[in-house]
This record gives C-alpha cells, sequence and structure tokens, in this order.
C-alpha cells in the first residue's frame, strides 16, 4: 500500500500521542473552526514553581496532518518552559513527523497556533501580560476575527455575523446577527466569550442574538 | 490490514472487466490501423468496419443514428466540444447567455467559466437541498439571448437525478439547446433520445468497467456546433485527432455489459449501506435525494469528524472511498456540491462517497459498515465537537 504521508504522520495519525481534554487545565485555546476546515483545541497544565508544562493534551476535528501535528507538538511540548513551548515553530513539528506535504501546512499549522494560544492564555488568566494595553475596539475586533462564521468559513468580523460590539466599564458587549434558537448559537457564542473573557481589564462578556 | 481491497470510488473510476479488454486486444496487435487509413490498406478498412460497428452500438444505445454519436476523450473533453462548440457556433449569431447548474461537473462549470472570461453570461442556477434545480427558476432564465442550457443527469457526488425530460421540454419550448452530462448515469438509468428531448449528450466508458481515456458525445442531427480543436477531419469533421479504435471498441463493449440485473444488485447495496449507516452510526446526514439517486451511489456526512481522517483510516483498513472534504482536494475548498445543497462546510468536511461497482459485495458494505463504526466512534474521541449528548444532527 502507498501513502501520501511519511511513516512518522501515519504513526502518529493513527495512535496519536496526548488525545483529550484536561479537567481544569491551566490554559487552553481552540484554533480553527468546523466552518474553516479543520479544528484544534489545546489543554495545558503548567507548574507554576518551574513554568513548565507538566502536563498538556489536544482534541482534533480534522485530517491525518493536523491529528499527527497534534500529537508531535504536544510530546514536543511537554516538560518545557512556558517561553520554550512559545517558540516551538511548525518547522520543527514537521520535520520532527519526517515531513508534511506541503498543501497540508494550512491543516496542521493549526496545532501550533493552538498551542501557543493555549500558553497566551495561561499567561492572561495569571496576570503574566506584561503590557497591559487597554482593550479597544480594535482589540476585541483583533480577537473575534479568530471566531469563525460557520455558515460561511469566514471569521465572524468580516462576515458581519458580529454586529455591533461596546465596550464600557469593564463589559463587552457583542451583538449577533443570528436567531437566539440556531443550530450554531450556543457554540458561537461559547466562543465569542472564551475569546474575550481573559482581557484583563473585562469582567464580563455579555453575548446578544439579534434578528 | 494489508489484506483484502475493496474498492467503492467507481465513480472515479472503474476496474476493467477482463472481457472488455479481450475484445480490444486485436485492435493493438492485428487490427492497428486507423480508419482514416481506409482508401490505403486493408488495416484501414478494418479499423473503419470496427469503428462503424462500436459507433452503431453507442448510438443505439442512446436511441440516436449512428451519425450522431462522436467519439472523445472522455467525459471532459464531451462536454468542451459541446458547450465551447456550441458557443462558437451561435454567440455571434444568436446570443451569448448560457446556463448550467451549480453543482456540474468541473468538465461543464470551468468551460462556463472560461467562456464568462471571454465574455458570455451565465447563469449559475441553484439546487435545493437535494439537489434538484427548479423548473420554473430554469424557464424563468431563458431569454432571447440564450443559446445553450448545459444540467447533468445525475450528479457526480450526491447521485442526484435530474428530471431531463422535463428540463429537455422547456428547453425546446424556448428553443434553446439542451447539453447533459451523462457521465455517471449513462447506461445505468435509460435515456433514449427518441423520448427525451435533448441535443448533446455526454457520456463516458471509465464509469462503467471500460478503458480510460475514451468517451462519447451525441449531437443531435443539426445541432451547430463549430469544432475548435483543429486537425484532420475525423468523427463527422467535429473532433479531429487519431482515433482511438482499441478504447471505442472497449467502450461499445464495456456498455454491452451492463444489465438491468446487475444495476439491481448496485441498488441493493447503496440501500444497505444508507440504511445501515443512517441507523447504526449517529449523527450521519444522507447527502442528495433518497429515491431519485444513481444506483450505485450513496453519500454520507458523518458530523464531528473530518472526512480525509475517515478514508485514511478506511484505506488502511482494505477500504478505497472518497470525500468532500476541502483537505481532500487539491484546492483546499470544501465540495461545491455538499455547499451548493446548502450545506455548511462542516457538512461537506465530514462527508463520504460511496460508490458500488460489478465487483463489490453486499458482504463488502456489511464490513465497511463495521470498520467504519470503529473509525468514527475513535475519531469523534478524538474530536473537540460532538461530545455533548445535547449535539443534534444538523439539519437536513
Amino acid at each position: 500500500m502507498k501513502f501520501p504521508y511519511s511513516e512518522k504522520v501515519l504513526e502518529h495519525f493513527r495512535h496519536p500521542h496526548n488525545v483529550g481534554k484536561i479537567e481544569n487545565a491551566d490554559g487552553k485555546a481552540t484554533e480553527g473552526s468546523p466552518a474553516c476546515g479543520d479544528m484544534v483545541s489545546v489543554y495545558i497544565k503548567v507548574d507554576p514553581e518551574t513554568m513548565t508544562i507538566s502536563d498538556v493534551k489536544f482534541e482534533s476535528y480534522g485530517c491525518a496532518s493536523n491529528i499527527a501535528t497534534g500529537s508531535i507538538i504536544t510530546e514536543i511540548a511537554k516538560g518545557k518552559t512556558l517561553d520554550e513551548a512559545k517558540k516551538i515553530t511548525w518547522k520543527e513539528a514537521s520535520e520532527a513527523l519526517g515531513g508534511l506535504p506541503k498543501i497540508k501546512a494550512h491543516c496542521s499549522v493549526l496545532a501550533v497556533e493552538g498551542l501557543r494560544s493555549a500558553i497566551q492564555n495561561y499567561e492572561e488568566r495569571h496576570g503574566l501580560i506584561k503590557e497591559k494595553e487597554p482593550t479597544t475596539l480594535a482589540v476585541v475586533r483583533r480577537r473575534l476575527k479568530k471566531v469563525m462564521n460557520p455558515l460561511a468559513g469566514l471569521d465572524v468580523v468580516r462576515t458581519n455575523l458580529v454586529r455591533d460590539i461596546q465596550i464600557g466599564d469593564g463589559v463587552i458587549r457583542v451583538e449577533v446577527d443570528l436567531p437566539a434558537n440556531h443550530q450554531f448559537a450556543s457554540a458561537i457564542k461559547e466562543e465569542l466569550t472564551e475569546k474575550l473573557e481573559t482581557l484583563w481589564d473585562i469582567r464580563e462578556v455579555i453575548v446578544e442574538f439579534v434578528e | 490490514m494489508f489484506g483484502r481491497r475493496v474498492y467503492l470510488d467507481n465513480a472515479a473510476a472503474t476496474r476493467l472487466d477482463e472481457r472488455v479488454l479481450e475484445a480490444m486486444k486485436p485492435y493493438f496487435f492485428e487490427h492497428y490501423g486507423v480508419a482514416t487509413s481506409e482508401f490505403a490498406y486493408s488495416e484501414g478498412v478494418e479499423a473503419r468496419e470496427a469503428l462503424d460497428k462500436v459507433r452503431n452500438d453507442l448510438s443505439n444505445a442512446l436511441g440516436a443514428n449512428s451519425e450522431e454519436f462522436i467519439f472523445s476523450s472522455g467525459s471532459t473533453e464531451s462536454s468542451n466540444i459541446a458547450i465551447k462548440g456550441v458557443a462558437l457556433a451561435l454567440g455571434k449569431k444568436k446570443g451569448t447567455h448560457i446556463v448550467v447548474s451549480k453543482i456540474e461537473d468541473f468538465a461543464v462549470l470551468h468551460c462556463a467559466r472560461a467562456l464568462e472570461k471571454q465574455g458570455f453570461q451565465i447563469t449559475y442556477l441553484n439546487v435545493d437541498g437535494d439537489g434538484f434545480i427548479d423548473i420554473d427558476q430554469l424557464r424563468d432564465s431563458i431569454t432571447d439571448n440564450t443559446i445553450l442550457v448545459s444540467i447533468q443527469h445525475a450528479n457526480q457526488e450526491i447521485g442526484t437525478i435530474q428530471d431531463i425530460a422535463n428540463i429537455g421540454r422547456v428547453c425546446r419550448e424556448k428553443k434553446v439547446l439542451f447539453h447533459t452530462d451523462a457521465t455517471h448515469s449513462f447506461t445505468r438509468i435509460p435515456l433514449n433520445v427518441r423520448e427525451t428531448p435533448v441535443d448533446l449528450i455526454t457520456v463516458a466508458a471509465h464509469t462503467i468497467h471500460g478503458p480510460k481515456g475514451i468517451g462519447g458525445l451525441y449531437v443531435h442531427k443539426g445541432t451547430p456546433i463549430v469544432k475548435w480543436m483543429d486537425g484532420g477531419f475525423q468523427e463527422f469533421d467535429l473532433r479531429a485527432g487519431l482515433e482511438n479504435i482499441p478504447g471505442a471498441v472497449g467502450f461499445a463493449k464495456a456498455v454491452e455489459l451492463v444489465n438491468s440485473e446487475e444495476t439491481r444488485i448496485l441498488q441493493a447495496m447503496r440501500d444497505h449501506i444508507i440504511a445501515r449507516v443512517l441507523s447504526e452510526i449517529p449523527h450521519t446526514t444522507l447527502n442528495g435525494d433518497r429515491w431519485k439517486r444513481l444506483p450505485h451511489n450513496a453519500n454520507i456526512t458523518f458530523h464531528f469528524v473530518e472526512g480525509e481522517s475517515i478514508t485514511l483510516h478506511l484505506d488502511m483498513h482494505g477500504f478505497a472511498v472518497s470525500t468532500g472534504s476541502a483537505c481532500f482536494s487539491r484546492s483546499l475548498e470544501s465540495s461545491h456540491v455538499i455547499m451548493g445543497i446548502g450545506g455548511n462546510h462542516e457538512r461537506a468536511h465530514g462527508s463520504i462517497r460511496f460508490t458500488f461497482g460489478r465487483y463489490n459485495t453486499i458482504e463488502d458494505v456489511d464490513d465497511i459498515v463495521v470498520t467504519l463504526t470503529e473509525i468514527v466512534k475513535d475519531l469523534r474521541e478524538i474530536s473537540p465537537l460532538g461530545k455533548e449528548p445535547d449535539k443534534k444532527e444538523s439539519e437536513r
């Protein structure tokens, strides 16, 4: 039999390491979305003494290269300090897998971004972000550009699914152009909240659905 | 894991039938002349006779006359000859508007796009949730400027069969030409030009256990077509190039070997896989109409998992199928057919097409369902989606 992937990719695809959720994770992030194609969630447990990643797990809604990259990158990251782990690149992951087809870069880079975002999430939650930028409309929009509109395959900002954003008094109010009972409503609400609630000067995120 | 292979991608290509190869062989080793040489030597006469005979057989299969059937290198070329040929013939004289459906094969869709760049106007008709065009919408889209309607007989991915008799009637009524791509339905679904008003029909051998690289085009007598690939005067001066006589002979043999009993068996496999998967594997959706679909096609979305992961796992277990997932396609675009029937990216992402052929058995279906159940369960285990009990099957 012949496969379009290296032995190493196939091995990690068949038997991915570090799969699953970590309950009460110290940091977590999801990159991609069902709309744009692949999606990956990364969970980390951090040892606060040494600032190292004591445990890391991932979940994948993706193709072989996405799954294999999730598997290898969590292997590489385990035991590393946050600063070291942040620097792991797609190239490193790809090399460790014996090479990935170029056309699959898009699917596999998500796992790398997932890990970085999970670390960022940890740092935000623990007040470790050194430069505290006040939350402005631009900051919120930048973050929401990572939330995909599952109906369109593009992010919620560019597709105008987010109709209005108001910031004031530590509260962000996001207006979404969707009926509240829509099949994606709860997923979108969760994603929007997750992306914004960690901002240091925000204490509440309100997502409203309007038709 | 490296044992028996079960090939369930017969819409992409089929295994050649040995009887087809036997019929072709003499035209490689004994009668290897070409029909163009009939007035020079006897090999040419043999070639001409063979070509005439199989042309007659194939045109008969469509209820046409033999001078209404030309050979090509396959369905892509046939559709190109038809659409670009009509555009060239009528673009200056009659009009520059062409109507196609959104879910056509790329051969038709990209012909339309290419013409659009040259100044033609194209209407891309929407289809409903099962893949059917709306006949009233079609009627309304035809204007005085319209020259051609190209709507497939059956869809390559979801198997939906259009009501081409009705479409043909509308086209006659509006006096526009009608081309249909019958690549996936030819011989499996009856189509007779004496009963169904069609001007141009694309057919091919690779879907019915015939050889690759041979196709045909029915051209209704008098249909205005300009030949655009220049060369010799072959195929009634509509398609230049050396005749592929072994291919043509193989094509005719392949058509002869298809019978309704076999089609019934394929349909039983189709119905079996649909029934088993939908009832045994949760969160699955059938793509395409349940009944008005190709007898050998099942297309199912497995929600919360990605199609290429499914196909790769199946491959390792000995099964070959295809998917509409963006990850699988070279363009990294989700299937335009699944998107066309109103599906979202998620529905395309987890869609798997099973297409049956002569060398499959009902046991193959049982085997793949068992394997699929495991694979889908495992992939859902590692998926961030679909574990919550309240996740509902997405709307059909």
